[in-house]
């Protein structure tokens, strides 16, 4: 992987992301730690990433065609069957409005899952497109960038979504924006640090060493060599931008209802919480299961780079 | 905690060996299943003897150590045999209960001494804890004991040096420590794994002075682990030759080194840089080193390279006024310790950075200001091989695409063409075709280093710069590609220019060297008069310190008849 | 080292200068006059003259650089501006809800560090394996429950299923420790990841395998070497972790129902009252740069290695 200083590590570790602060292992260590450290998560836990795999496949499968899995409709009620509890016609049970709760979430995966990837495609064009340049230009490019991204960090990532949804209103699609902007930042310092790092690296050098230029050297190492820890950390984002997507759609800033959107079936099912207790656990066990998933899969990427 | 002190078993007669493995197996679990790293070696070590156990990377040299000391690697196990310690067996011993004899009975002189201080913690305490550990001491005694210590081991200053945090002292000063460390509670048997390999030369030689004359004052016995043939030659009793985990020989080092049994021995003792003084080929003439002659490629006069700190403060001078020419076809070799500058001063010669001031000029090319053309056609004439192969080739590249790289660099070569440029490179540094489609983790590190070659030689470049090319490879290896070397440089004609600090490598593969001390060169000439009559203290106390001048006769003759000792 | 700590509070300054920009340009420069526009909407019925006085106070009929100079003048002097939700000063609004998400926040905060130790040291006593191995996985899955959820659950479990803590009326603390566990779960989980993995990279260290050469236990290792080393880096997050526990306020405090700075983000976005939001998002951001630059200053005293670094330099 990388080799930085302690300075570096040090200011690595203050990212808002998880994956930054793995602290970046000398070449040489790496190789003899791996064995060692195998034991403890590796082995033990592949059967896990099956499961996640799985997990994931059903709620894609969710996404793209939810009328497989479901016959119910998820915004008409049916009369008479308001708020009743997991029975093997509604396995989930049914709301307030005497719909189908499993329905409902079948069709609110789309809704969800194409949010969050909306919000992380934009972090991470963006992102990466700050990072690669920060990193490869240097000087006062790479300074002026890096102080934005720090202004950007120094504003919790609840409030800077909160402040551009004041901005642009409510619905999906902003906040998506919202959470995608708020992923710029974290971007950007994790693909500058690789470039910085591959940059660094004696094979570069030998790059440029036997007449490469800028450009040929980016392209066929800096970029390829940066992107493992960039899909890794991608797919990390879709999780917290699932669960960040949620809570703004908790607190009713997302999608207007009736659209079956995760965070807002929980909010919707707040209200009957001492009575119909399916209506807030269930969409909260899905998020919870498809976010634990996307990090146990961005970890297995994470690691086979090593 | 409660520490139940065990008996060292003084007074043991002394016949008995304080040390007796039988049988030692050892094995590791990885991803792909077990594998047995030793397999069933016997050896023993008698009281106040030193014992070296020899071995390139993977005789399991280390795992052996490490599992006399029960400090194996977590996924390590101990699958047979016998460590029998004062005759008492302590191989199936819980850690608990080998916590009582470690550090008293036993201990430890690791490897990398800049790693193996706690950082946060400083000298002095670190020292004491041995002695609370053990219940031999406590508070301000411990410190006082402790200070004792590391005035014993030889630290200036040693009640400073206590209260300083490991990063305020040198490489050489920390091995000290943990030395100090080593022999706090005088125990029966040392175990020095690698104690100097991440240590300078002269260095070396302290410290090695040091083990040695702490343990005749002890009587403590000594395991040596090295992969230095020159230093188990210099400093021990009996050797021990491993290979892949099986014992290749044992005996009196003096008999082993004079009458090898083994066939992997003998070619150990061949490939021995520091073992083997002897004249590569038929060296240049003498009388070019200095001397200006039109037949010089690379001429450095004057150069001067200074590193700015942060910017503000008036910076590190790396090299100060450094000049020296070489001849065409020659080898030259830029020898010094850690700091001297020998890397700063090719990075310059390679372009990497502009000089500070002074004249760089590589066959007739200046590079005091190259414009850019010129740095290009520079590119085509001089290439770099680095020290560490892992390092220098791109992980994701395969070797074909390693090696095409440069080419692609330039004029454009037709498809078929390259192919052919790329297969005969790989063939001219000895590597069979079939390596072009894998990666380089699929390859050993000798191959990796013949891979970086292939990329340094395709473009047909008049110059190699080698920077500690050979060092981190194993003495078989490294004789390897030092013969490889040797063959490129008579047929293409390559002039090399050599960076080591091996002074025994660069006496057999140079023909002209210049010693570099604090960014200065203190010594430069033809390498045999630089070696025989070394003129500035410095090259004399670098030569001094060369392991291996314990048994002359092997070198096939006297290396120098300068015995006087510096400092 | 009076030079790096100069330094320092000059970036520390200087990014609080630049959130303050930027969210001066994007909540009221860029709108053009929509918030004025807003204070005209009859629905919060303010005369012709209350408005003028409006506007006068936002300077909104000058240009948009004094409207800057402006605002910055009274930010820095404390004035944050009206909300026009309450119709008061928003620095009257702060004072009244920051002490109580201060609170809210420090127990949280505290239970979090709780809850990581725990977990790390739960996961190092060795010879409980499958003890180990749930513990392990606790921090993967404390990341990936939505805050607000966990509330709601905790509330359907402990206050109507068990009964164990009351929802309706509870006491002044009594009340505090649902919220503070829906706060301290999140939190702790990144706390206790970096602090394992610290834990495992320093134990593969040499000098560990040094201590244990010495004779010294595993727990005495863990304990006098590996301790320090692996906790010291987790300062370094302190600022991150700050964001999150602001985030988990406003989560927590509208589950809950609780007054805070949480409750009035919230509102502040839900009647779009920019002055408000944008006083939360400076001083957030304010708290944030402190939290870092003590950190920045806080680590040399404690890392001799830095100490000695930037007395070198300096």
């Amino acid at each position: 992987m990388t080799i930085l200083d302690t300075a570096e590590r040090h200011r690595n570790i203050d990212s808002p992301n998880p994956l930054d602060w793995i602290s970046a292992a000398p070449a040489a260590e790496v190789a003899t730690r791996a064995p060692a450290k195998a034991r403890a998560y590796a082995i033990r836990i592949q059967p896990g990433l099956v499961l996640a795999y799985i997990v994931l496949a059903i709620a894609l499968l969710w996404a793209v065609a939810p009328g497989v899995f479901t016959s119910y409709d998820p915004v008409q009620g049916l009369p008479g069957q308001q708020l009743k509890a997991p029975s093997a016609l509604h396995f989930l049970g049914t709301d307030a409005l005497g719909r189908d709760l499993y329905a409902r979430l079948v069709y609110g995966a789309v809704h969800s899952l194409s949010g969050a990837v909306a919000a992380v495609a934009i972090g991470l064009f963006v992102g990466t497109a700050l990072g690669v340049v920060a990193g490869s230009a240097g000087g006062w490019v790479d300074h002026a960038i890096m102080r934005l991204v720090d202004i950007l960090l120094s504003i919790p990532v609840l409030l800077l979504s909160l402040s551009i949804i004041i901005l642009l209103g409510f619905g999906t699609v902003n906040a998506a924006i919202a959470v995608g902007f708020t992923s710029i930042a974290s971007f950007a310092r994790l693909v500058r640090s690789e470039v910085v790092s591959v940059r660094r690296s004696e094979y570069v050098e030998a790059a440029f060493g036997s007449g490469g230029t800028f450009f040929k050297v980016l392209w066929r190492h800096v970029l390829p060599n940066s992107l493992t820890s960039v899909i890794a950390f991608t797919a990390l984002q879709v999780g917290s931008a699932i669960l960040q997507l949620s809570t703004l759609g908790f607190l009713g800033y997302g999608a207007p209802p009736p659209t079956p959107e995760w965070g807002l079936l929980i909010a919707e099912g707040r209200n009957y919480i001492a009575t119909a207790w399916w209506l807030t656990a269930a969409p909260g066990i899905v998020v919870v299961l498809v976010v634990l998933s996307i990090n146990r899969v961005s970890q297995a990427i994470g690691r086979a780079q090593r | 905690m409660t520490i139940s002190p065990i008996g060292r078993l003084e007074g043991t007669v002394l016949p008995a060996p304080v040390l007796d493995v039988s049988g030692l197996t050892i094995s590791y679990r990885d991803q792909n299943g077990t594998r047995t790293a030793v397999h069933g070696i016997d050896f023993s070590v008698a009281p106040g003897e030193v014992v070296a156990l020899v071995g390139e990377s993977g005789s399991g040299k280390s795992s052996t150590a490490q599992a006399i000391i029960g400090l194996l690697p977590e996924n390590g196990r101990l699958e047979s045999g016998s460590i029998r310690l004062n005759q008492q067996d302590i191989a199936g011993w819980p850690q608990k209960r080998l916590d009582g004899i470690r550090g008293s009975v036993i201990s430890l002189v690791p490897q990398d001494p800049g790693n193996s201080l706690n950082p946060v913690k400083t000298i002095g305490r670190q020292v004491a804890e041995i002695l609370i550990i053990h219940g031999k001491a406590s508070g301000a005694v411990a410190d006082a004991r402790a200070i004792e210590l590391l005035e014993r081991v030889g630290l200036n200053q040693p009640a400073l040096r206590a209260k300083q945090y490991p990063h305020e002292l040198s490489g050489g000063m920390k091995q000290r420590v943990l030395i100090a460390i080593a022999i706090a509670l005088k125990p029966s048997l040392i175990i020095a794994d690698e104690p100097t390999s991440a240590l300078d030369v002269t260095v070396q030689k302290h410290i090695l002075d040091l083990i040695d004359e702490l343990r005749c004052e002890y009587g403590t016995a000594v395991l040596l682990v090295t992969h230095d043939l020159g230093v188990a030659a210099d400093r021990s009793d009996r050797l021990i030759v491993l290979k892949q985990g099986k014992i290749q020989e044992q005996g009196r080092t003096a008999d082993i080194l004079a009458n090898p049994q083994s066939a992997y021995t003998r070619q150990l003792l061949a490939d021995a840089p520091s073992l083997n003084v002897r004249p590569r080929r038929v060296a240049a003439p003498a009388e070019a080193a200095g001397k200006e002659t039109s037949d010089d490629i690379i001429i450095v006069e004057g150069l001067v390279q200074d590193f700015g700190l942060g910017g503000k403060e008036k910076g590190l001078r790396a090299l100060d006024d450094v000049s020296f020419r070489v001849r065409r076809g020659t080898t030259h070799a830029l020898v010094g310790e850690s700091g001297s500058g020998k890397t700063t001063t090719i990075r310059t010669v390679a372009a990497f950075q502009k000089p500070t001031s002074g004249k760089v000029i590589v066959d007739g090319l200046d590079l005091s200001s190259p414009p850019r053309e010129t740095l290009r056609l520079l590119r085509k004439k001089i290439q770099l091989v680095y020290q560490n192969p892992f390092g220098s080739l791109d992980p994701r590249q395969t070797i074909a695409g390693i090696v095409e790289e440069p080419l692609l660099n330039f004029e454009p070569v037709p498809r078929v063409k390259r192919a052919e440029i790329i297969a005969s490179t790989i063939e001219k540094v000895g590597l069979p075709l079939d390596v072009l489609q894998r990666r380089p983790h699929a390859l050993s590190g000798g191959q990796r280093q013949r891979v970086a070659i292939a990329r340094a030689l395709v473009l047909d470049p008049q110059i190699l710069i080698l920077d500690e090319a050979v060092s981190a490879l194993d003495v078989t290896v490294q004789a390897q590609i030092l013969a490889l070397l040797d063959t490129l440089q008579r047929d293409l004609g390559l002039t090399y220019l050599f960076v080591s600090h091996d002074l025994a490598v660069v006496h057999q593969i140079s023909d002209t060297v210049s010693v570099l001390n604090g960014g200065k060169i203190v010594e430069s000439g033809a390498v045999e008069d630089v070696f025989e009559r070394p003129q500035s203290p410095y090259t004399r106390e670098l030569i001094d310190a060369i392991p291996g001048k314990k048994y002359p006769s092997l070198a096939g003759r006297p290396l120098s008849t300068h015995s006087g000792n510096i400092r | 080292m009076a030079r790096y700590i100069f330094s320092r509070v000059g970036q520390a300054l200087l990014v609080l200068w630049a959130t303050f920009t930027i969210s001066f340009v994007l909540l009221q420069a860029m709108p053009g006059d929509a918030v004025m526009v807003k204070f005209q909407n009859p629905e919060y019925g303010l005369s012709a003259e209350q408005i003028a006085d409006i506007r006068a106070a936002y300077d909104a009929d000058g240009s948009v650089v004094l409207q800057y100079v402006h605002t910055i003048g009274n930010f820095i002097t404390g004035d944050f501006g009206y909300s026009l939700q309450a119709g008061v000063a928003v620095s009257a609004q702060l004072a009244v809800n920051l002490p109580s998400t201060i609170r809210l926040a420090g127990l949280a905060f505290a239970t979090a560090v709780l809850l990581a130790v725990v977990i790390a040291v739960l996961s190092n006593i060795s010879g409980f394996t499958r003890l180990r191995s749930f513990v392990l996985s606790l921090p993967s899955l404390f990341v990936s429950i939505p805050a607000f959820w966990l509330g709601i659950m905790l509330i359907q479990i402990f206050s109507f299923r068990l009964r164990l803590v009351p929802v309706i009326n509870p006491g002044e603390w009594e009340g505090l420790i649902l919220p503070v566990l829906t706060i301290a779960v999140p939190i702790s989980a990144p706390m206790a990841q970096i602090l394992l993995r610290n834990i495992d990279e320093v134990l593969t260290r040499p000098f560990v395998s040094v201590a244990r050469a010495k004779g010294a236990s595993h727990a005495f290792v863990l304990w006098r070497h590996v301790a320090k080393n692996a906790v010291l880096p987790v300062l370094t997050v302190a600022g991150v972790l700050f964001g999150e526990l602001l985030a988990g306020a406003v989560i927590t405090e509208t589950v809950f129902g609780l007054n805070g700075i949480g409750s009035l983000a919230e509102q502040a976005v839900n009647f779009q009252d920019v002055a408000v939001l944008q006083a939360i998002v400076v001083i957030s951001a304010a708290a944030f740069v402190t939290i870092n630059l003590a950190v920045d200053l806080l680590y040399p005293v404690l890392d001799p290695r830095l100490k000695a670094k930037l007395g070198g330099v300096a």
